[in-house]
């Protein structure tokens, strides 16, 4: 029961801390700062989708950002062709879910195991990243965009009010939008986990022979996951693509997708808020290490500014350090602290029960 | 005529270049159960190795036989008493581990050369069929594709090392209770898959260059080769390079490079999906 009010205690928490990040920002801040803050709110929508496969799931997807760029392209694409952002949102959401499903029905229903299907995922986004690399030619196109190869697409219409073309979503306008966004994501997976369906799945990631045994077919609950997972980081795509008015093919690349498996082992594997926090605590480092930009030859300054090098370490430190991220950690800390009084209370009050022994 | 002769000599070298960078990996995954996703990076390394040693005026084929195998055998060993040693069991683990190493590395030798392509030109001339030429380097890749199986089989097969390492696969507790002791093991035989790595990444200098990010290149084509395979290393290299190679170089003659690429990974994902084991799960099962 105790933890149970404690999770309404956070869900406030997480609730009010985002409203007030969504109502007082633009006030207060300036715009490159709100320009900055949105960005972290669209990359935190992708660390969450991961957050659902990797950490409920128990499905090690090396290739999240295939997700994300496939629903970077498609709003690009989609948008230059039809020119009202209504639809080209919702085919940016769901063609990455149906490619989603289509690779989860080969993984799972193949029963191709979890080492597997890492590298799987990781070919895939390597296939993606490699064919539209070489799309640089005037001769591919889909419909009047073009898909400019490494290059990329630059100059993509902003997000609109639904039906009204002429009415443009501006910066701030992609900030609340952004946030809002973020805040629904985060609730609404809660409400999923909190279901029955969560309770399943996360029983699957426990033990896929006894949910198995136990009637559930654990195959098509992955696979449910896994096509939520996929939407959700295309939604993150199609606002990435609105937020730089720019998609080129390293959004599909290898760094990308290490960055968000970094982004939740930092901030912590089964939980929500910590990859969350993990995203925007590494996004303001990676834009520090780039503003410190090597001037001379100061060895420190160009070893500060390498980010694979400190991504590297970080990767590195967590798995053999802090292998459940810093958000359970911290909570476990947290926890015995405000135990600690408590049980030294009990225990001088109490006789001990026996299985505590 | 001349152009069957010269596809030929293509495949060849394709099989012989997938089994070359895989084969580091093979033994590491086959024997320990390591996924390393840094493979690339010490492919990397070892081109590194042979050209700062041959621009030191070490002779070519001395800092690509030997220098750089030695060289990424250390670094292997190093990183196996470092890092690897901790998440023995903990596979999924240890590929994040790695992955961070790799990203380390890339960044580390950023830092030092430079985010720009170096290369050795190709020693060796080139040699005709009919009216097309190719570099006889090729040959050369080849030759020490075959030497390099050869010897892993020798080695297997014949010595007591390779008794050890066939009975650690098999059973590890078993190979302990008679008196092997595991972490030296494991330690050898990660540091004999990164010399190979290191080998091939050397040997491959001259013809594609050395940049900091070029084992990404490597990695996911000698992951799926190796998986491919399945649990047997060498016929297992040797099966899954050939079929991956010969598609590859086949579907790079009819469109471009880059979609040789796409239809062998491609290729790979619809294998795995067909034979979960590999290919060794289903044929030469006896095979070593």
């Amino acid at each position: 029961m105790k933890s149970g009010s404690l999770n309404i205690l956070g869900l406030a928490l997480v609730g009010i801390a985002g409203l007030a990040v969504l109502l007082l920002t633009p006030r207060f801040a300036e715009l490159d700062v709100v320009l900055e803050l949105t960005i972290y709110m669209i990359m935190a929508i992708l660390a969450l989708s991961l957050a659902l496969i990797w950490g409920y799931g128990g499905i090690l997807c090396f290739g999240q950002s295939a997700f994300f760029g496939l629903g970077a392209y498609t709003y690009a694409i989609a948008m230059f062709n039809i020119g009202e952002s209504t639809v080209p949102v919702l085919l940016a959401v769901m063609l990455p879910a149906a490619f989603a499903a289509l690779l989860g029905y080969f993984i799972f229903y193949g029963r191709i195991s979890d080492v597997y299907l890492g590298v799987i995922t990781l070919t895939v986004t390597l296939i993606l990243f490699n064919s539209v690399n070489s799309t640089a030619g005037p001769e591919f196109h889909i419909g009047t965009a073009r898909l400019g190869g490494f290059n990329g697409i630059p100059g993509i219409p902003p997000l609109n009010v639904p039906g009204n073309k002429s009415a443009v979503i501006d910066l701030e306008g992609m900030f609340y939008l952004a946030t809002a966004s973020l805040l629904v994501t985060y609730f609404g997976l809660r409400l999923l986990l909190a279901s029955r369906f969560g309770r399943v799945i996360v029983g699957i990631r426990e033990n896929e022979r006894r949910a198995e045994l136990l009637g559930y077919d654990p195959r098509a609950y992955k696979l449910v996951t896994f096509v939520i997972g996929g939407a959700l980081a295309g939604f993150a795509g199609c606002l990435f693509a609105n937020w730089g008015n720019f998609v080129s093919p390293t959004i599909f690349g290898l760094a990308q997708s290490a960055q968000i498996i970094i982004w939740v082992i930092v901030g912590g594997r089964g939980t929500l808020i910590g990859p969350i926090l993990g995203c925007i605590g590494i996004q303001w480092l990676t834009t520090a290490l780039g503003a410190n930009q090597p001037s001379g030859s100061d060895w420190w300054a160009r070893i500060m500014a390498n980010a694979p090098l400190i991504f590297g370490i970080i990767l590195i430190a967590f798995v053999l350090l802090v292998p459940r991220g810093l958000v359970p950690t911290l909570g476990d800390w947290g926890g015995r602290l405000l135990r600690w009084p408590l049980r030294r209370a009990s225990l001088a009050l109490k006789p001990k029960r026996a299985e505590e022994g | 005529m001349d152009l069957v002769a010269l596809l030929a000599v293509q495949v060849l070298y394709a099989i012989a270049s997938l089994a070359l960078i895989s084969v580091g990996l093979a033994i590491i995954f086959g024997m320990m159960r390591v996924i390393n996703l840094a493979h690339g990076e010490f492919l990397m390394l070892g081109g590194y190795a042979a050209i700062v040693a041959t621009s030191r005026g070490i002779s070519i084929w001395l800092s690509m036989l030997v220098i750089a195998p030695i060289v990424v055998g250390i670094i292997g060993v190093i990183v196996e008493r470092t890092i690897i040693r901790f998440l023995y069991g903990r596979m999924i683990d240890t590929m994040l581990a790695t992955w961070g190493l790799s990203l380390f590395l890339v960044g580390l030798t950023t830092a030092i050369f430079g985010n720009t392509t170096v290369g050795i030109s190709a020693p060796l001339g080139s040699i005709e069929i009919g009216a097309y030429r190719f570099s006889t380097y090729t040959l050369f890749v080849i030759a020490v594709a075959v030497l390099v199986l050869a010897a892993i089989f020798a080695v297997m097969r014949w010595t007591r090392l390779g008794l050890i390492a066939r009975g650690t696969m098999q059973n590890a507790d078993m190979a302990a209770a008679l008196g092997v002791n595991p972490p030296r093991v494991y330690a050898i035989t990660f540091g004999i898959g990164a010399a190979l790595s290191g080998l091939a990444g050397a040997v491959l200098a001259p013809v594609s260059g050395v940049f900091p990010t070029i084992g990404v290149a490597y990695v996911a084509k000698s992951f799926i080769t190796v998986i491919g395979g399945g649990a047997a290393i060498l016929s297992g290299t040797l099966s899954a390079s050939a079929l991956f190679g010969t598609i590859n170089q086949v579907a790079t003659f009819a469109t471009t490079p880059v979609f040789g690429e796409v239809a062998l990974l491609a290729a790979a994902i619809v294998l795995i999906r067909l034979l979960p084991q590999g290919i060794t799960g289903r044929f030469f099962r006896r095979g070593l």
